[in-house]
């Protein structure tokens, strides 16, 4: 029993730190800009349209979203004029973004967070492994793994869903936006000296040019990094003001640090 | 006012405690940069008390619960995502302030009598403060809070005898769970807060009694006017008050620069891998510590003997710091008028403790554990060294390079395996960087006077 636990500490002690981090390819840069609303709103709009049926977003709610993204204009008074601007916005939204129901059929409150209606034990059947939240993903995997993995999915014959991932190695998510980008297909390349290099190659075009889908995967990739931190939109505005401040009183502090040593030597 | 002052003096020795740890206490007039550390240290206590309760208003201590409501306090609480990025950051700032803190100790040679007690006390503060990082750092839960407390908590499991008995008995289950998660967090806000504000307490009340040391190393009491006050010696406050208040304002430039544009501090602060919920069916692929601790998992890993042998190697490493008193026995404190031999010692102290640091966060490779194994050497030769240059002009220099020399060379042809082919081929020539270390520290001072040499200390603090 001792044995056992020593045997397995020790393992857990050099795999642990033995394994370097797996599915090893280069990210690409992604051209993300969190405080662009435009690309923020049509991110948002495609993430709901396209992704909301599997992922939920747990940690955030609709209309903080919504108002983020500067799609949402939040009443501020109960005048008649705040009112019917509220329900405009509650009629764009619910056109737009909240798609989800409650128990009884009716669509969720706009301050609800944004869950997904999957059954988690169905989709683990299906896919292999239950869709994960995303609230956080921007910031445990980091934007340009978002971006390449958005772009990276190719036809794979021998995977349950028929698709492989060269930044997910054998994934268990479909290929959700093959219609705008169409299907890709794995080249390997042997330069003859045993290194096997890997491209993606577009063998069956989309509805959307590649740039174009770029910009849905730029946009989707900039709101899932806006979601994984909402705080980052105004903490740095913050952090000046707060900086201006510190240099004055530093400033102040010394003059009166100097004025009382004066006269020590 | 006054009034009130006499009337509270004549219930409550306030002004007499004022006095004795302010208005006059003569601190002295000579103390550099790195004395700001010791005040930056309040600061930081404070600023992690005050953002830690107010998250503790907010949390909750619940396997289930955990995770979820530390993403509540970074969107739904007003300025929550500001009170946890102050406790993040200054969880982290701490370290950076202690380890300062403690290498002005190493410098000027503050361990020295009369001052042992300030030292251990510090040192007990130290090993509360990483106690209570360790639990805090299991709070929300993540993939590196709950694999890093496996890693930790298992390390109890080495021990000989009752290992697994005692292990269960810290996380109060077989695996760790719920049951883990709220003691943990109990000893976090409550047990050790209490430990670490009693334990400074004590710090300062020992530091008072026998005054501080100083970047001379010089005496201060040894020479007094006739009211009884050192001549080089100016009361606290004012004096100290203003000038600590200008530490205090530098230090919350870079604090705040952090939290408002560097939260994550690339991965060291917030590690990535931990805004992953907590999963016990997935082992991450590479579990590294908070950046503070790495320096002793480094150890922990390069013994590779047993299990317990790596444990009681890294409680070890600690251990020798709590001796530092009883080892460097020179009458010197400061460095400044010590032989050229012992700086050198010192530097290449921190440069090896802060080689182990950075390996603790990279995956192994065979350079990289060589380069911990010898590093952990040079962390242990170290007080050696220290102990042999107590007396220079007697020390035996040559004797002690060429013996341990030896030792080393020798270890080296028994770990020395060909079959391991890349581990081989560093242990062949790494062994040379340890043999280096104790070239520059024992060889040089044994060879040439000028690295022997110890300066007068002059009687009164310079500049
Ligand atoms: C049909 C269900 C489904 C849809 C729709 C879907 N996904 Fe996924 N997704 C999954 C599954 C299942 C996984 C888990 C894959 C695995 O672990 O093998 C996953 C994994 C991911 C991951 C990796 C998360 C991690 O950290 O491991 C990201 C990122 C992701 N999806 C983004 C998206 C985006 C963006 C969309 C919308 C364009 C989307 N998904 C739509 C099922 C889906
Ligand atoms: C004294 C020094 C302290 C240190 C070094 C320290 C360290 C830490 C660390 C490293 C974390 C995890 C950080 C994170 O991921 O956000 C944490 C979390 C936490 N701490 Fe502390 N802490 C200290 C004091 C306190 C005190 C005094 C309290 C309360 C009275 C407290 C309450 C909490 C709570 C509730 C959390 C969990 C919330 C969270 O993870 O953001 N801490 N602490």
């Amino acid at each position: 029993m001792k044995k056992q636990l020593l045997i397995a500490l020790s393992t857990a002690l050099l795999s642990s730190s033995l394994l370097a981090a797996g599915g090893g390819i280069e990210l690409e840069k992604a051209p993300i800009d969190v405080h662009d609303k435009s690309s923020l709103q049509n991110g948002l709009r495609y993430y709901t349209n396209y992704c909301a049926g599997c992922h939920s977003l747990s940690s955030s709610r609709y209309n903080r979203v919504a108002k983020d993204a500067g799609m949402a204009v939040v009443p501020i008074d109960d005048s008649d004029e705040a009112a019917t601007l509220a329900d405009a916005n509650a009629k764009l939204m619910y056109e737009n973004i909240v798609f989800t129901t409650d128990k009884e059929g009716k669509p969720v409150n706009l301050g609800s967070l944004m869950h997904s209606s999957i059954n988690k034990d169905d989709a683990a059947n299906w896919f292999g492994a239950p869709p994960p939240d995303l609230s956080l993903v921007g910031r445990s995997r980091g934007s340009d793994w978002i971006y390449t993995y958005l772009k990276s999915f190719y036809l794979d014959p021998k995977r349950p869903v028929g698709v492989n991932n060269t930044a997910f190695p054998n994934v268990g998510m479909p290929h959700v936006l093959w219609e705008l980008q169409g299907w890709q297909t794995l080249e390997e390349h042997d330069d003859g000296h045993g290194h096997v290099e890997q491209t993606l190659h577009l063998s069956q075009p989309g509805t959307m040019s590649p740039a174009e889908y770029d910009v849905v995967v730029r946009d989707l990739t900039n709101f899932l990094t806006y979601v994984s931190e909402p705080a980052q939109l105004h903490r740095k505005t913050y952090g000046i003001f707060t900086m201006i401040f510190l240099a004055f009183f530093t400033v102040l502090a010394y003059m009166l640090k100097k004025e009382y040593w004066k006269d020590i030597h | 006012m006054n009034g009130l002052l006499n009337w509270i003096d004549a219930r409550f020795p306030a002004t007499k405690v004022w006095n004795e740890h302010f208005a006059q206490y003569y601190a002295p007039k000579n103390f550099n940069f790195w004395y700001f550390f010791g005040s930056l240290a309040i600061v930081v206590l404070v600023i992690q008390i005050v953002s830690g309760i107010f998250l503790t208003m907010h949390y909750k201590p619940d396997e289930m619960l955990a995770f979820q409501s530390v993403e509540y306090i970074m969107r739904d609480v007003p300025g929550g995502w500001f009170i946890r990025y102050m406790h993040s950051t200054g969880a982290s700032a701490f370290f950076i302030v202690i380890y300062l803190h403690m290498f002005r100790a190493l410098i000027y040679g503050s361990y020295k009598g009369p001052r042992e007690l300030v030292w251990l006390i510090g040192m007990a503060i130290y090993l509360a403060l990483m106690a209570e990082a360790f639990m805090g750092y299991m709070l929300p839960w993540g993939q590196m809070s709950f694999w890093g407390a496996q890693v930790i908590i298992n390390l109890f499991n080495t021990v000989p005898l009752i290992g697994p008995e005692l292990s269960t008995w810290i996380r109060g289950d077989y695996v760790i769970a719920d049951a883990t998660l709220n003691r943990l967090f109990a000893l976090h806000v409550a047990a050790l807060p209490l430990v670490l504000v009693g334990l400074i307490f004590v710090h300062i009340v020992a530091l008072h009694a026998v005054g501080s040391n100083n970047p001379d190393g010089v005496d201060i009491k040894k020479h007094k006017d006739d009211k009884g006050v050192p001549l080089d010696g100016i009361p606290f406050h004012p004096y100290y008050t203003v000038k600590d208040i200008v530490g205090v304002s530098v230090f919350l430039i870079f604090f705040f620069a952090v939290v408002f544009f560097a939260p994550e501090m690339g991965g060291y602060f917030l590690e990535h891998a931990n805004f992953e919920p907590a999963n016990p069916l997935k082992t991450p692929e590479h579990i590294a510590p908070v950046w503070y601790f790495t320096p002793f998992y480094t150890v922990l890993r390069a013994v590779t003997l047993s299990p317990f042998a790596g444990t009681a190697a890294m409680f070890l490493a600690i251990i020798m710091l709590f001796l530092l008193p009883w080892i460097d026995k020179n009458p010197i404190r400061s460095w400044r008028y010590r032989n050229k031999a012992h700086t050198i010692n010192i530097l290449l102290f921190v440069v090896a403790f802060v080689i182990l640091g950075y390996l603790g966060v990279k995956p192994v490779t065979p350079e990289l554990k060589e380069l911990g194994t010898q590093m952990t050497l040079v962390y242990f030769l170290f007080f050696l060294v220290l102990w042999i240059h107590s007396k220079p002009a007697t020390a035996k220099y040559i004797m002690w390079f060429v013996g341990l020399t030896v030792a080393i060379v020798a270890m080296t042809f028994y770990r020395y395996n060909p079959e391991a082919t890349d581990d081989a081929a560093q242990i062949l020539w790494q062994w040379s960087l340890t043999v280096g270390y104790l070239a520059l520290t024992l060889l040089l001072p044994g060879l040439i006077s000028a690295f022997n040499t110890e300066k007068d200390v002059p009687e009164r603090v310079t500049g």
